[in-house]
């Protein structure tokens, strides 16, 4: 920018530890703040209308506020059209800067001033990337309850539809249950399925394009620009804007079930056969026609289980409840058995447990010993676990309640022509499921979410509402890439990393480092841009070794210039220098809440926000060690298989990169401890500054870094 | 296509479910208002030390939601704010929010310097009644706004006025009236959440007769580094290391006397505390008696890691009785071992934690005729005329389900704004 103001506000305890005019005096000299001034309290309206006027009056472009948190008062610091940076002069130097000397606290605050203004310097206007075209129809893949929801709902807001179904009919797995478990009212009786409302509805939807008996050959693109080609019955070219995956799962393979009698009596079925013996109204023993008159339902045939599926597949539970209803209205004398595990009926549905515990069904908690369905009757043999003693069960059909797996675990669904891989990357046992609690929709393939149970393993209800959820995340990342705008956790950054191409070494680690594919490659193994994919978080400006990946307001150079501004102090000072390098979504705000708590954190310390750890290009570490930093510090999120790196990879590739400054030690004679990342949760806020405490403690032992001053 | 500017998605409640339907309708293009009856934003999982299964820190998603909230101009928020009137039809709806005198205008800084002349106390509800804060105080750490605000319960007003002289900024209002904004607005989403079960009403169990008698939420804040015990597992009544300690499943849950439903989340929520446990101390007994272990889906990992450690034990069983012996405040947990022996089971605890289940806050809220409501209180209702509840004012829910259910409301939210 071209002509900045510094704006220093003295309030929260900041006027008791800096000496005002002498920040102004930097900020001004060093800083080549156009204007400064300082004032007591710069958030009230006052405060407010000094930095108007000066704008105004001196026509800045910058605005930098020696003030409070950049994460505080962000609606009151807001102004339209100026780039607008904060230096936690508050957080950092007033709260939570340790030490007695005065002069320690003054040369932090104007380490931060100079950083503030360096920034303001070296940033540019951002300007969203707008492209010419955006393509808002949805695309939803698998024909389902999961799917048919997300195509409803999206075509009830107004976008049009391609709903893509690889089989000849719409439905999926619930086409093929007789009736549906309770979904509400008194939660005490099977509801009827109502699976051909939903593919009426979808029929009967214009907005929708139904084809079935149809599959995807290939994506390419981006949101709001896929080319994606169908082939099939309604093999087709069309340009889509977002995609929902809901292809759902299969049931397990009972086959693999020999040991529970599966394939060797007619009588031993599965769940899903049942349902179909009940959908066609003959609840009859397979084996010779004969009226059942006893059932014995094995829970987690094989799930739960480390040798076939070790998770739970929770919609079993409950429709073993409605099996034994079917039985028991057909039969009324029917001797209904539930062996299990744990009967795993949350929610309100408890209530249908009871009501199908008070009909008559016995629930044994059964380790299940041997099925021998060599003749008519099947004997099961478990070990009761509440009695200790060993049961004895012969009836006439053993019904197998398996779990499912989802269909990404094999097959081919989407076959992008993305340089990281043709499917969506795939969380334990083949779910491509989101890593967040609180951000279930989270996907490493922006604008495609999947829905249903290829996404966690749900029932109908869940998946109809899962179905609705994914298709508002697809319209919602249509709507942001037609406004040129970040979809989440960088919602509304207009920002984009603008490629230097000219000098790109096709070294490639841009496009490999992308925790969500956004680049492409041409046939040389220069990186293919594509805006609606990337998430801003830098990762791609941290792995150049080039440098040649900036954003207006994020660079290289700009963080670089920032490091070199901080002050390093002789040797003969005795006042070492740390530089730590933070994560701004999880570290700064951790750092915020430790100066909510005063806790004080050594004076030698410099801090410097970064989008994600995985935008730490090592030049920043190199630059540090040569000006003469004691020790550096790298504070991201915990990565590892419960990763909580907003940007999944950003903390694990920092540390891979560490990996190669021993180089750089070996030449400058430094020790490899002087250098630590540290994997910070959020929820030891507390804890922080006495980690970075230690850290500079272990830093000063090691003794200064040789190379200062020079 | 475009969204309906006019009007607002009006949100109610401002915990996980409210935050991310206001949200995720607001980044599709909707204007959101959210209105939430405390003074900040998190709702009950703002105090929760992890999440299960993957024992992560709640403040995390809950930063990166403020954040998506301050970057975001179509999301306005109300704290100390309550929906009193809702007129009109669906997608043309008026409705008057009242906000609650807070005493702390939008000047406040959140410096603190008030805190230290405050005279008064009063129970920290951020901490479930443990420890206490001043009259004026800051919610939590990570609250938002970033603001004070003054319990009306504790402080005694102008006639004492010493918080007043200490506030740089003018930011104490005293005398603050109560007030009013009404807004136009397209549908209205209700993410009250919940509150647990009142525990003392399980007499047999002790709460609230027995000091180490604690239930779930307020054994979040003992684990919870910003809690009272500044994350240190203590027993309440000495202060003693808790390395002892039983928890007891469905209490007042599954129970045709308290809640007859099962509440979703206390048994996977049970596995993260014998965690806490666990890793506090490495000598410590986890015990834990259960009905039906309810951990569903791919959870199973963490049920299966929590198992194979010795130091925790499950007991198929119903807890009986609970007694304390007086002289050292230890517990004994008298319980049926239905499992293996049928015969009674004595276990002594430091500490027993009642995994008590939840009741959904509308159970007490008149709602719109057009809504029904279970005998539970739970919204059973589908969405009439644009009015939808999601989260625990629908059922019992873990926080995947509650983002779920509040990304599907926006999606319900953004057809009746595009339909006008």
């Amino acid at each position: 920018m071209d002509k900045c103001g510094f704006f220093l506000c003295t309030g929260c305890g900041i006027d008791d530890v800096v000496d005002a005019k002498k920040l102004l005096g930097i900020a001004k000299k060093e800083g080549k703040a156009a204007f400064t001034v300082s004032h007591p309290k710069l958030c009230d309206p006052q405060g407010l209308q000094v930095i108007r006027d000066a704008m105004e009056k001196e026509g800045l472009d910058a605005v930098v506020l020696g003030a409070c948190s950049q994460r505080e008062m962000t609606s009151v610091f807001k102004f339209d059209g100026t780039f607008v940076d904060r230096v936690a002069l508050r957080e950092f130097v007033a709260w939570s800067c340790g030490g007695d000397d005065d002069e320690d606290k003054q040369m932090m605050a104007e380490d931060y001033v100079r950083m503030g203004c360096v920034r303001a310097q070296k940033a540019k206007k951002s300007e969203p990337v707008i492209m010419e075209e955006v393509t808002r129809a949805i695309l939803v893949v698998g024909g389902g309850v999961a799917g048919m929801s997300a195509a409803l709902e999206a075509a009830a807001a107004g976008y049009d539809v391609t709903l893509v179904e690889k089989t000849d009919a719409l439905g999926g797995l619930m086409a093929g249950w007789h009736k549906r478990i309770p979904s509400g009212g008194d939660w005490s009786k099977a509801q009827d399925n109502d699976v051909s409302t939903l593919i009426e509805a979808v029929k009967n939807e214009p907005r929708i394009n139904v084809c079935t008996a149809t599959e995807v050959a290939s994506i390419s693109g981006a949101p709001g620009q896929y080319e994606v080609t169908l082939r099939g019955k309604s093999a087709a070219q069309v340009k889509i804007g977002a995609i929902v995956v809901a292809v759902g799962g299969k049931t397990y393979d009972a086959d693999k079930l020999g040991e529970l009698g599966f394939g060797k009596s007619a009588n031993v079925i599965t769940s899903a056969q049942l349902e179909q013996m009940a959908k066609e109204g003959k609840l009859v023993r397979p084996s010779d026609g004969k009226p059942i008159e006893s059932v014995a339902f094995i829970q987690c045939a094989g799930s739960r289980d480390e040798k076939h599926l070790a998770y739970c597949s929770v919609y079993c539970c409950p429709t073993t409840l409605k099996q034994a209803g079917y039985l028991r209205q057909a039969n009324p004398k029917t001797r209904t058995y539930v062996l299990y595990k744990d009967m795993r009926c949350q929610g309100l549905m408890e209530n249908y447990y009871r009501q199908t515990q008070s009909e008559g069904t016995i629930f044994i908690k059964t380790q299940i010993q041997q099925v021998d369905a060599s003749n008519g009757m099947v004997k099961v043999r478990a070990d009761d676990l509440l009695s200790g003693v060993e049961l004895d069960l012969e009836v006439d059909v053993v019904v197998l309640a398996t779990g499912v797996e989802p269909l990404t675990k094999e097959a081919e669904i989407l076959n992008l022509t993305y340089r990281l891989g043709k499917e969506l990357p795939v969380r334990d046992y083949g779910f491509p499921n989101s890593h967040f609690i609180c951000f279930p929709y989270e996907t490493q393939r922006t604008g495609i979410y999947a829905a249903g149970i290829v996404r966690q393993p749900m029932d109908s209800r869940a998946a109809i509402n899962d179905g609705a959820g994914a298709a508002l995340k697809a319209m919602q990342c249509v709507e942001a890439a037609a406004a040129g705008v970040a979809v989440h956790p960088r919602s509304m950054d207009i920002t984009y990393p603008d490629f230097f191409l000219q000098r790109c070494t096709q070294c490639k680690r841009c496009t490999e480092e992308c925790p969500f594919g956004t680049l492409d490659e041409d046939e040389k193994g220069t990186p293919k841009p594509n805006p609606t994919r990337c998430r801003r978080c830098g990762i791609c400006m941290g792995a150049c070794p080039e440098r040649i990946i900036s954003f207006a307001n994020y660079s290289v150079d700009m963080v670089g210039s920032m490091i070199k501004s901080i002050e390093v102090p002789d040797e003969d000072e005795e006042k070492p220098r740390v530089l730590a390098l933070v994560c701004e979504n999880d570290a700064l705000p951790g750092l915020d809440m430790a100066a909510q708590l005063r806790l004080k954190v050594s004076p030698w310390v410099r801090f410097v926000p970064l989008r994600c750890l995985g935008s730490m290009n090592l030049q920043w570490v190199n630059d540090a060690l040569i000006k003469g930093f004691d020790g550096v510090m790298l504070i991201g999120c915990k990565f590892g298989d419960d990763y909580q790196c907003h940007f999944i990879k950003g903390s694990e590739l920092c540390s891979v990169r560490l990996e190669k400054i021993q180089e750089t030690l070996t030449r400058l004679m430094l020790e490899p401890e002087r250098i630590k990342l540290v994997q910070f949760e959020m929820g030891d806020a507390a804890n922080l500054p006495g980690i970075i405490n230690s850290f500079v403690e272990a830093t000063e032992k090691l003794g200064p870094n040789p190379n200062k001053g020079f | 296509m475009s969204a309906n500017n006019d009007k607002c998605v009006l949100v109610v409640g401002g915990g996980i479910g409210g935050m991310s339907a206001a949200i995720e309708a607001a980044e599709a293009g909707q204007h959101a208002v959210i209105v939430e009856a405390t003074p900040s934003l998190g709702g009950r999982v703002a105090s929760m030390h992890r999440y299960f299964p993957k024992l992560c820190p709640p403040v995390c998603g809950l930063e990166i939601n403020y954040r998506r909230i301050k970057s975001n101009p179509k999301i306005e928020v109300l704290t100390d704010a309550t929906l009193t009137r809702l007129e009109g039809k669906a997608g043309d709806y008026q409705a008057t929010v009242t906000i609650q005198a807070r005493r702390v205008n939008d000047r406040c800084t959140a410096c603190g310097d008030c805190i230290e002349p405050c005279p008064v106390e009063r129970d920290d509800s951020y901490n479930y009644g443990i420890g206490k804060t001043k009259a004026i105080y800051l919610p939590m750490k990570l609250a938002y706004p970033m603001r004070f605000a003054i319990d009306p319960e504790a402080c005694p007003g102008s006639s004492c006025g010493k918080c007043l002289p200490a506030c740089k900024f003018d930011a104490i209002e005293l005398d603050m009236p109560t007030k009013e904004r009404t807004f136009d607005v397209s549908c209205v989403v209700w993410a009250t959440g919940w509150k647990p079960y009142d525990a003392t009403r399980i007499e047999n169990l002790g709460f609230g007769k027995y000091k180490n008698v604690v239930t779930n939420v307020m054994f979040e804040r003992l684990a919870a580094l910003d809690g009272p015990n500044k994350g240190k597992l203590l027993r309440p009544s000495d202060g003693k290391e808790a390395k002892r300690v039983v928890f007891v499943q469905c209490a007042g849950s599954r129970d045709e006397d308290h809640l007859p439903y099962c509440s979703t989340v206390c048994c996977t929520a049970s596995l993260k505390h014998a965690c806490y446990v666990r890793e506090a101390y490495p000598d410590s007994k986890v015990e834990i008696f259960y009905i039906d272990l309810r951990v569903a889906g791919t959870a199973e990992d963490f049920l299966a890691r929590v198992q194979a450690d010795q130091g925790v034990s499950f007991n198929k069983g119903k807890v009986g009785q609970i007694l304390e012996n007086p002289d050292t405040g230890d517990l004994t947990v008298v319980a049926e071992d239905i499992a293996g022996t049928s015969k009674t089971k004595r276990v002594e605890a430091d500490l027993v934690v009642l995994a008590t289940g939840l009741v959904p806050e509308l159970a007490s809220v008149q709602l719109p005729l057009a809504m029904t409501k279970d005998e539970h209180g739970f919204v059973v209702s589908n969405r009439p005329d644009g009015l939808m509840a999601v989260g625990c004012a629908r059922a019992p829910s873990d926080v995947v389900r509650t983002v779920q259910d509040a990304t599907a409301a926006a999606a319900r939210a953004m057809q009746l704004g595009a339909r006008r």
